[in-house]
């Protein structure tokens, strides 16, 4: 550290380390403290999130079932989905970009670390307002509290007219305030990653996770923009008088569905991508081999990103548009699943022939490529417009969108969290802990969400917050709430797994997995400076090419 | 050869698994079924469902082949492939791609996609633009928060909650083409066993047909979330022979029953607020907020499908609404235990 | 971690990556279009769907003039960032009080327009989805103009203060992008309003 203190005799200076270590830390701009406050503020969510779910379940888990009332039963599916999203899922995936593209770029910090904490705070207060909410709210008939008009804000459930008091105004200003913390981030990303790469770091040669991160940031900018216009206009029918969803005077609650979902689709693909850059890494490494097919997967990604934006009203197959607009999104939403099937093939095709490690980390992308196949094939099926008319709106595609969100982007951040644990700590987690971990979760989200598509099929609705007996939603819905504890408890393992580990785990030295991109290369934790001088790089695969002088990838690229 | 032995084991086992699935899914949405219900998806019974269930399971098979060609993959690719302790030390061949595999990778998905799409396409044009004859019944759905009103303009009919439409014989069809509109948020109208779902939202007409081909009572809800009381927003279709729904018709045309046994209760009625929600054919009641009770004894439900329409539940409900749907817009009148005695007795007579 | 030699090859002296203050502003001139585009759509809408009120027809008159000083601010702007990188700081102070002149002209006029619209034509936001749509849409624009204003203002003290030179000519470029967006923004707006709307 420094070596340069002045000693003051005869003063005696109070020494108060953790009033020392909560000041760097509220102030920090090192975007590998800010990386860790975004995860654990993420992560903390999550858990809080999780609490609404199994309240949720529990509510579920017979007919007509007593354990909470209706308004508090729709304000947490309401809060479970808009924290999940937006203060759980996006946090912990922008904080894991935070810490690691500098450090895979062979970068010093980001382009803008003050902005970078700028946001970071931005999207912070946007959480901590939406559960004021539960306090400072005044819901449905005045009832109280918390957002109770699901995550997509449907008009004209938010008009003044149904939304009285102020929890519509909670979730408008909450998510309004984090997305512009988040178009912060997203600038933040694009310009550390297209002006602050290493020497010899072509735009060729960057770690898949940079790529990705850069698609993923783009995508920001124009996708969670419209969602902030249109909550704008939002609150201007609330509170100006605004028409822009008001069908009284000639306004088209059509139109807020259109603006959410032109946010709502490419933000599901802002929150996958980034777990696709996990896979990318982590699969390679543990498969012994570099990712298989790197230029496709770059240009798949590319174009994922660009088909995402024009297949949003396929959330909207049952609002009524014509038979040639239902059959254009049904074509793109298709489209769009050509590329993703590539990189789960190429994925496969990293590990065909390799030496795989089943550590955990490598445990939980295995989950996650059976769990997105699957995610995406149900996809197919909604994505035809004909069956969407049947299954959309049903817990069909609850357990849908859940497989690509807890089987997908979950087991992803599990897999990261595992995984670069020992570089942010320089510890190691606990193998037994962590294998069980992910047995608990896999058999509890299997439970789950592997039987949730049978009510869906047999015509379950969802947001209800009870169900008729006698149609056959019984038993499936029992036993979907015993998966959900299930993965509570397995949760609970993983947080104590985090803890424990934190304090008695084995040291890890710079590089515990023999892994070849450039974080691998400082010591765990990294120094604030990250490395002592700038690197070169000569391939994609840095560290493999200096463990490997007889066979570096630069003789191959 | 053992290899392909493996490969082939998994893949039997992986197709065993998914069979079963299918088919106690789909099989089993008759009565008798492991998965019986009274609103399967795969249990059609008009033409517009019966137009999807044949895609879907179309989709459901390709899907499922996908799935278990990628699944046999990556089992033996997980099996073949696991690092033995013997590896320490040795790296595999670095393989860092293969244009052909890539170019086989994204055609045939492409092809998959051509033939759903037309496969779907087809469908799509046959549902929404059905052309519609001119024997078809015409009802106005209009979706209230937390109750359904149905107008039959050409019947001059207007009822709430429970649907009757006439059974369609597929040789000369009588289908009830249905306008959805919305008198305050978004809902969305889905008998699965019927058609597909299709929304009401405010100021966006919709158009929707069903032509059900079986008689028999037909089992639904909203599927789009309303309120406070969406769960309970159920859905009732009776489908009538050509006999029983002219003799519906009939009846629902006729103006209250007047009944001077239950002139009291009727007088409750009038006095208080309940006409300004309500209707009653033949009395001042014209009120257009709350469902229409001009035949409210002909319903087998009250409350849109929350409770059975007995006295008991009947006396409940109007003494305090928020006992049976808590959060439902209408307020509990405050009447004493005479007066609703009164009223129900007069609800009664509602034939 | 120091005393090790650095293991990676040397560099080339030829690396050379985009500047980051342009790449940042585009990114946010890229967010901000989005959320233009947004309010557009709506706009272009619910053309012609009002119930009732002043029609766009009845109440509009093209702002010819303020449009005129607004984008000749672009001009003066992208001039005096030109001059200051040549290091005339004076030419460049007159042309930057000269931009914030015509900025806060259209501004005026802006005002003037909707005093009239309010209080002689009676059309507010609340009016019908012609006031809902147009005030939000020129609102929304007026508001980036006012924060570029500011923006101006805090370099035009600065430099009043002598301390703008040649090395704070790469930060007004990037300033300046944004006003050039701004600009862009109302050539569509007027377009969409004062032209197709009617």
């Amino acid at each position: 550290m420094s070596s340069n203190v002045i000693t003051v005799s005869g003063m005696q200076i109070e020494e108060r380390p953790w009033l020392d270590a909560l000041q760097r830390w509220l102030t920090t701009v090192d975007h590998k403290r800010l990386g860790i406050l975004y995860i654990a503020y993420g992560l903390s969510f999550l858990l809080v999130a999780g609490v609404e779910a199994v309240i949720i379940r529990i509510q579920l888990m017979r007919p007509h079932n007593n354990f909470v009332s209706p308004q508090v039963f729709n304000r947490m599916f309401t809060m479970h989905s808009t924290t999940m999203v937006f203060f759980a899922a996006m946090p912990i995936l922008f904080g894991f970009s935070n810490y690691l593209v500098p450090l895979m770029i062979g970068a010093r910090d980001m382009a803008f670390p003050r902005l970078n904490a700028f946001s970071f705070w931005l999207s912070a207060l946007g959480g901590l307002l939406l559960y004021f909410s539960f306090i400072g709210g005044s819901g449905l008939y005045g009832a109280g509290s918390a957002p109770d008009v699901g995550w997509w804000a449907y008009a004209p459930l938010t008009a003044r007219a149904f939304s009285p008091g102020h929890s519509t105004d909670y979730w408008t200003l909450s998510v309004l305030v984090s997305g512009f913390g988040t178009v912060g981030t997203g600038i933040n990303i694009i310009a550390t990653i297209l002006c602050m790469r290493c020497p010899g770091m072509t735009l060729n040669r960057m770690p898949l996770l940079a790529w990705l991160n850069l698609v993923m940031a783009g995508m920001v900018l124009i996708a969670i923009t419209p969602l902030s216009a249109a909550q704008i206009m939002l609150l201007v029918d609330r509170y100006l008088g605004g028409h822009f969803f008001d069908a009284q005077a000639g306004g088209a609650p059509v139109l807020w569905m259109h603006f959410f979902w032109i946010f709502g689709h490419p933000e599901v693909y802002i929150l996958i991508i980034p777990c696709f850059a996990f896979m990318s890494e982590i699969i390679p490494v543990f498969s012994r081999k570099p990712i298989f097919g790197y230029p496709v997967m770059v240009a798949a990604t590319v174009c994922i990103g660009f088909i995402s934006m024009s297949v949003w009203a396929h959330h909207m197959f049952t609002v009524g548009m014509s038979s040639y607009a239902n059959s254009f999104f049904t074509f793109t939403t298709m489209v769009i699943g050509v590329p993703t099937g590539i990189k789960i093939f190429n994925w496969l095709g990293t590990m065909w022939g390799g030496r795989l490690q089943f550590k955990v980390p490598m445990l939980f992308c295995i989950g996650f490529l059976f769990q997105f196949l699957i995610a995406g094939l149900t996809g197919i099926m909604l994505a035809c417009a004909a069956f969407g008319w049947q299954l959309s709106l049903s817990y069909f595609v609850v357990a849908h969108f859940h497989y690509t969100l807890v089987g997908g982007v979950v087991f992803a951040i599990f897999a990261a969290i595992y995984y670069w644990y020992p570089k942010m700590t320089g510890r190691m987690t606990s193998e037994r802990l962590g294998k069980w971990h992910f047995w608990l979760f896999l058999i509890g989200f299997h439970l789950t969400f592997d039987l949730m598509h049978f009510p869906g099929m047999l015509g379950m609705p969802r947001r209800i917050y009870t169900y008729e007996p006698g149609r056959g939603w019984d038993m499936f819905n029992f036993l979907i709430s015993i998966g959900a504890f299930i993965q509570a408890i397995a949760v609970l393992v993983f947080v104590a797994n985090l803890v424990i580990s934190y304090f008695k785990g084995d040291k890890a030295g710079n590089d515990p997995w023999d892994a070849w991109t450039l974080e691998w290369s400082v010591s765990s934790p990294p120094p604030e400076y990250n490395f002592a001088s700038i690197p070169t790089v000569a391939s994609r695969r840095p560290l493999w090419d200096l463990k490997h002088p007889e066979d570096p990838d630069s003789r191959y690229e | 050869m053992r290899q392909m032995k493996r490969m082939s084991s998994i893949a039997a086992s992986n197709v065993a698994l998914l069979a079963f699935l299918f088919v106690t899914c789909v099989a089993g949405a008759e009565p008798t079924g492991f998965f019986s219900s009274p609103t399967s998806i795969f249990a059609p019974a008009s033409t517009p469902a019966k137009s999807i269930a044949p895609l879907a399971i179309f989709v459901l098979v390709i899907t499922g082949i996908i799935f278990s060609v990628v699944f046999t993959l990556l089992v033996y690719a997980i099996i073949k492939f696991r690092g033995r302790a013997s590896d320490a030390g040795r790296e595999p061949a670095q393989v860092y791609g293969s244009t052909q595999i890539e170019l086989a990778w994204t055609i045939v998905p492409v092809l998959i996609v051509v033939v759903l799409f037309l496969a779907t396409a087809r469908v799509i044009h046959s549902v929404q633009d059905a052309p519609e004859p001119v024997s078809a019944v015409e009802v106005t759905v209009i979706g209230h928060q937390y109750w359904w009103e149905y107008r039959y303009p050409k019947l001059g009919i207007v009822t709430a909650n429970e649907l009757h439409i006439p059974v369609s014989d597929p040789a000369h069809p009588t289908p009830t083409f249905m306008t959805l509109l919305s008198a305050d948020t978004d809902h969305s109208f889905w008998v699965p066993e019927l058609a597909g779902k299709t929304d009401l939202i405010p100021n966006h007409p919709n158009r929707t047909w069903l032509d059900p081909q079986r008689t028999g009572i037909f089992l639904g809800q909203c599927a789009q979330y309303c309120g406070v009381q969406h769960a309970k927003m159920l859905l009732r279709v009776s489908v009538d022979s050509t006999k029983d729904f002219a003799a519906w018709v009939r009846a629902e045309q006729q103006p209250a029953v007047e009944d001077s046994k239950v002139a009291a209760g009727r007088h409750v009625f009038e006095t208080t607020a309940c006409i300004n929600c309500h209707t009653v054919n033949g009395t001042p009641a014209n009120g257009r907020f709350g469902p229409d009770l001009t035949h409210l004894m002909s319903r087998a439900t009250i409350a849109s499908g929350a409770v059975e329409n007995t006295p008991e539940n009947l006396r409940l409900w109007i003494q305090d609404p928020n006992t049976i749907k808590p959060g439902c817009l209408m307020p509990a009148m405050k009447l004493s235990d005479a007066d609703l005695d009164l009223l129900v007795s007069y609800m009664e007579t509602l034939r | 971690m120091s005393a090790i030699a650095n293991p990676f090859p040397q560099a080339s002296a030829s690396w050379r990556l985009p500047d980051r203050g342009k790449i940042a502003m585009s990114c946010l001139i890229l967010a901000e279009s989005a959320i233009f585009t947004i309010f557009v759509v709506a706009y272009l809408f619910y053309v012609g769907k009002s119930l009732s009120g002043p029609t766009p027809r009845d109440v509009l008159e093209t702002p010819i003039f303020y449009t005129i000083c607004l984008l000749s601010s672009s001009l003066t702007i992208h001039l005096a960032a030109k001059l200051l990188v040549r290091d005339k700081v004076g030419s460049f102070l007159f042309l930057w009080l000269l931009t914030f002149a015509l900025g806060g002209l259209f501004l005026y006029g802006t005002g003037k327009e909707w005093h009239k619209l309010i209080y002689v034509d009676g059309l507010t936001i609340s009016t019908n989805l012609f006031g809902t749509t147009y005030y939000s849409l020129v609102g929304l624009h007026a508001f980036h103009v006012t924060v570029g204003l500011f923006m101006i203002l805090i370099v035009a003290i600065c430099a009043l203060a002598g301390r703008v030179g040649v090395e704070q000519a790469h930060r007004v470029e990037v300033l300046s992008m944004y006003w050039h967006f701004v600009d862009v923004v109302w050539v569509v707006v007027f377009t969409v309003v004062y032209v197709v709307g009617r």
